[in-house]
């Protein structure tokens, strides 16, 4: 496979604010497409339409800044015709949960092997300050200036309710984080969604704060990794285990807490329930925000199924052009 | 008295098999018109089918009809009125006497005429022909059920599937009436049930033991009729729908053009056969994608389409409310698409399961902004096959969305199809951009004819964007530079203008009619039909029947302009008229419409032309 640089993925100058998180999650799929090594004639960038949405045009690779909330089908297409390409879908909160909702679920669904990216700001930052599917209750906007009376969409609870197979989670601002998840992406079969929180200087300033620093990660974050017993705080002092139905925070080496007795992640595990409950914290319930592949199980994808069935018919049917189509039909003759 | 039968000749019949829908009528129709067929009469089938989902037996509503014109001569619609019809209970007679012509030949299975079938019907008395005023020297009243019974006693055949061959029987009888050779139909059944002798041959006895039946009572008719072929066109042929026909050119524009064919799709009356048609072709490399809505089916293509294939989306009128998104995007992104639009009664859901043709100004101006695509409608069940093999010609070659129309009822009927050779038809030859353009090329650089250039995902060194918003037509990147909006839109308007097609064809009496039909699409059978009719009169007639409906023919204002009377005839209310007014200047037509989700009736064509002349 030929080597690549992040160069080779660059285009363009960027025209988000500055600061906007759009630019860290730019330059690390630039670097995670570097690291992956597909070319960028076998790439595909897909998105809808918003401020994320623009990232195709910043892309060396093909691909397509499309219509609102359509990416994802408009991916799904590209794929299932083009199974060869490496397809990236890129939509925002707006884009991807709110107008787009349908085809996001769907895509899980089918386990098509496209790697969806979900740039939350958990704003309309493009249409200058609306609330969004991922705002919480209460959200003081230009659209709700007596706050929401709506309770926001979980991503994660929604792809894991179209039985999404792939779920994972970085900070914009943490190019490392962001790059693992990415690559892990791209590495599994069917449809993998990568929610990167990023911040909106302008619309939503400080939506993501608690993680947004190296520092505030390392006191709010945990970063889940599959095999290894979920630890986190800034000594790796906290770690999580089961308690009854749900999870619990415990100090190691008080009450007789070892390290042993920590829970290990499972991104593997077919039944999500764990997962969910990983993906699920942060919400202002003094647990810390799960980041890394949280999610990361094995199905045959949509795609893949699609071709073997053709193949399978190929060699099950007789007609295999248009001619011999035609005769598998009732046929006369006027003479 | 089998001596005293006369056999007369026929130009022309229209047979209507009726009956519960689970009683095999369309089969029989089936039959019947490749009997006809095979001895090289023309032929043309409608099917009517109910439109609840599941009608309790017997009942009114769960009535369905298959309607076969046959003629010596070239036959151009199923036939307004039938001079034969089959009815296979009470309640098809209640239903479908209003389509017999008077004087027809009614055959009834009198077993399906006792009280509790009465009842179902909605008969007050125990006289269903006085009831209904029908003359009982025209009815051939058998008890149908029972002899077929009798006909496969002993054949171990359970007593649901003897009751299924009742439809053979019938047809039996109709192929006596009309002097058929048996054999075909004994071949067709042979075939078709290939896999299980047992129940071809059991329909072959009831079809035999139908036509005996007739043969040894002939009872209230006085002829048996002969349909001769006078125009003969020799060759190998099948019977095929409107729908069918539109898969099957899809099919081959994909093979001529050596791409993949791709369809996304979500199902919707009438247009529904399309995706079943395409999803059973795998062997063919055909990938079908039945999409969480109307929006992605089209969606999905527009993706396909970028990453090289040919792609279709097929709907129905509703559905191109909600596709119109997606196929601007196509316009703007210049990438060929083919959405098939299988117009119903409209608006909203309407009417489902019938026939109109209005969608054509949804079609050609349902999106925002300056959005030209060419359109074209296909003018009966077999032309399905050529319009779906241009269209993705023109798509393919002047990337593009291109809009194929066709109808309930173009799509539902039948015609006999003369098998095509791919060879014959023309080569699809889409622009690929030019290796020797690499380093140079740009997204909108265009060929000579205007067409943008098409850079198949894979290629080295020919990445590029794609997208919604308006680009630079050098560089292809985003511009919102006034001057530059104005170019693209009329390179995109002239590049639409630019595609070629033919002449627009004045059939009929084009030196001196007094009177010019106009029509698009569907309507075709219909109105030459009733131009014929007219001719046979002695009236100066002639018609000009619109395929290509954007761009439209370079000979439109001339033919339009030349007639002293030109009538725009169309099932809205007037769009197309609308859409030639605009289009040539000084055009002020007569119109005919009717909205009524049924195929035009040519008697009333014929009435209302003839007051347009004489008035």
């Amino acid at each position: 496979m030929a080597q690549y640089t992040f160069q080779d993925f660059k285009k363009g100058q960027p025209r988000w604010c500055p600061g906007c998180g759009d630019h860290f999650f730019l330059n690390s799929l630039h670097k995670a497409m570097a690291e992956i090594g597909v070319a960028p004639c076998d790439t595909a960038v897909i998105s809808g339409i918003g401020c994320s949405s623009r990232l195709p045009h910043y892309m060396a690779t093909y691909g397509m800044n499309t219509i609102h909330g359509r990416a994802a089908a408009i991916a799904t297409g590209c794929k299932v015709a083009n199974p060869r390409l490496t397809v990236w879908q890129v939509s925002g909160d707006g884009d991807g949960l709110a107008i787009g909702g349908n085809h996001f679920i769907h895509a899980n669904r089918r386990n098509i092997d496209l790697n969806m990216i979900l740039l939350n700001n958990r704003i309309y930052g493009l249409t200058k300050g609306q609330y969004s599917p991922t705002s919480p209750r209460g959200f003081v906007s230009k659209s709700s200036p007596y706050g929401t009376v709506e309770d926001p969409f979980r991503p994660a609870e929604l792809c894991f309710g179209a039985r999404g197979h792939f779920f994972a989670r970085a900070v914009a601002t943490d190019a490392p984080g962001t790059i693992e998840i990415l690559k892990a992406a791209y590495e599994h079969k069917g449809s993998s969604v990568c929610e990167i929180l990023q911040n909106c200087v302008i619309f939503n300033n400080g939506t993501h704060d608690s993680v947004y620093s190296k520092e505030g990660r390392a006191r709010n974050a945990i970063y889940v990794k599959h095999g290894e017993p979920l630890i986190f705080g800034e000594n790796n002092e906290y770690g999580l285990v089961q308690e009854g139905f749900g999870l619990k925070i415990v100090e190691i080496g008080k009450d007789g807490v070892t390290r042993d007795d920590i829970l290990i992640h499972d991104a593997h595990c077919e039944d999500n329930t764990l997962q969910l409950k990983l993906a699920l914290m942060g919400d202002g319930d003094g647990f810390p925000v799960a980041l890394g592949v949280i999610r990361d199980v094995e199905a045959p994808t949509y795609n893949d199924a699609v071709e073997a069935q053709i193949e399978e018919i190929k060699a099950k049917k007789p007609y295999h052009s248009f001619a011999e189509l035609l005769e598998t039909n009732d046929i006369w003759e006027v003479k | 008295m089998a001596d005293s039968l006369e056999v007369k000749e026929l130009e022309q019949v229209v047979v209507r098999f009726s009956g519960d829908s689970g009683d095999g009528m369309q089969l029989a129709g089936n039959i019947f018109s490749t009997v006809s067929a095979t001895v090289g009469n023309s032929i043309s089938t409608f099917p009517d089918y109910p439109a609840d989902i599941r009608a309790p037996q017997g009942s009114l509503t769960g009535v369905s009809g298959f309607q076969v014109h046959i003629g010596a001569n070239p036959v151009f619609t199923p036939g307004d009125l039938c001079d034969v019809l089959v009815a296979m209970n009470a309640a098809a007679l209640k239903t479908q006497y209003k389509f017999a012509k008077p004087g027809a030949a009614i055959i009834i299975d009198t077993d399906s005429f006792g009280p509790k079938d009465l009842e179902k019907a909605a008969f007050q008395t125990a006289d269903p022909l006085k009831e209904m005023g029908i003359d009982p020297d025209r009815v051939i009243a058998c008890p149908l059920t029972t002899m077929v019974k009798d006909c496969l006693a002993g054949s171990g055949m359970d007593a649901k599937s003897v009751l299924k061959c009742r439809n053979m029987f019938a047809l039996g009888l109709v192929c006596w009436l009309f002097s058929r050779d048996l054999d075909i139909a004994f071949n067709f059944l042979r075939e078709k049930f290939a896999k299980k002798p047992e129940v071809a041959e059991a329909n072959i006895k009831v079809i035999q033991a139908g036509y005996d039946y007739g043969h040894n009572t002939h009872s209230s008719v006085a002829n048996v009729y002969r349909i001769e072929t006078k125009h003969k066109v020799p060759g190998r042929y099948m019977d095929i729908t409107g729908n069918k026909a539109t898969a099957y050119g899809f099919i081959a524009a994909a093979e001529k053009a050596g791409l993949k064919l791709y369809l996304g799709s979500y199902p919707i009356t009438p247009a529904t056969d399309v995706l079943h048609e395409l999803s059973k072709h795998k062997s063919l490399g055909v990938t079908t994608v039945q999409c969480e809505d109307e929006i992605a089916g089209c969606a999905s293509s527009v993706g396909a389409s970028f990453a090289g294939a040919l792609a279709v989306t097929s709907t129905s009128g509703p559905g191109i409310c909600l596709k119109s998104e997606a196929m601007n995007l196509a316009v703007i992104m210049e990438l060929p698409l083919v959405v098939l639009d299988v117009q119903r009664g409209g608006p909203a859901t309407g009417l489902p399961t019938k026939s109109e043709q209005t969608d054509l100004l949804q079609v050609l101006f349902g999106r925002n902004g300056e959005s030209p695509m060419p359109v074209m409608a296909a003018i009966s069940p077999t032309d399905c096959f050529d319009a779906a093999y241009e269209a993705s010609k023109i798509a393919l070659e002047h990337m593009t969305p291109v809009v194929l129309l066709t109808d309930a009822f173009v799509a539902n009927g039948s015609g006999a199809f003369k098998l095509p050779r791919l060879e014959d038809y023309p080569d699809i030859r889409p622009p690929y951009v030019p290796e020797e353009l690499k380093g140079k090329w740009t997204p909108y650089m265009r060929a000579k004819n205007g067409t943008r250039y098409w850079a198949v995902p894979g290629r080295e060194g020919f990445e590029h964007i794609l997208g919604g918003l308006e680009k630079d037509d050098k560089t292809g990147a985003i511009s919102t530079n006034p001057e530059n909006h104005d170019l693209m839109t009329r390179k995109r308007a002239q590049k639409i203008a630019n595609i070629p097609v033919p002449d627009l064809e004045v059939l009929g009496d084009k030196d001196d009619a007094e009177l010019l039909i106009v029509g698009f699409g569907g309507t075709y059978g219909h109105l030459r039909a009733a131009m014929e009719e007219m001719r046979a009169e002695g009236r100066k007639v002639a018609m000009a029947h619109f395929r290509y409906i954007n761009p439209l023919p370079k000979n439109t204002a001339d033919v339009l302009l030349k007639y002293p009377k030109v009538v725009v005839a169309e099932q809205n209310m007037g769009q197309l008229a609308a859409w030639l007014r605009m289009k040539v200047d000084g055009f002020v037509p007569c119109q005919y419409n009717e909205v009524k989700g049924q195929p035009f009736t040519v008697s009333t064509l014929v009435q209302h032309f003839i007051e347009l002349i004489t008035k």
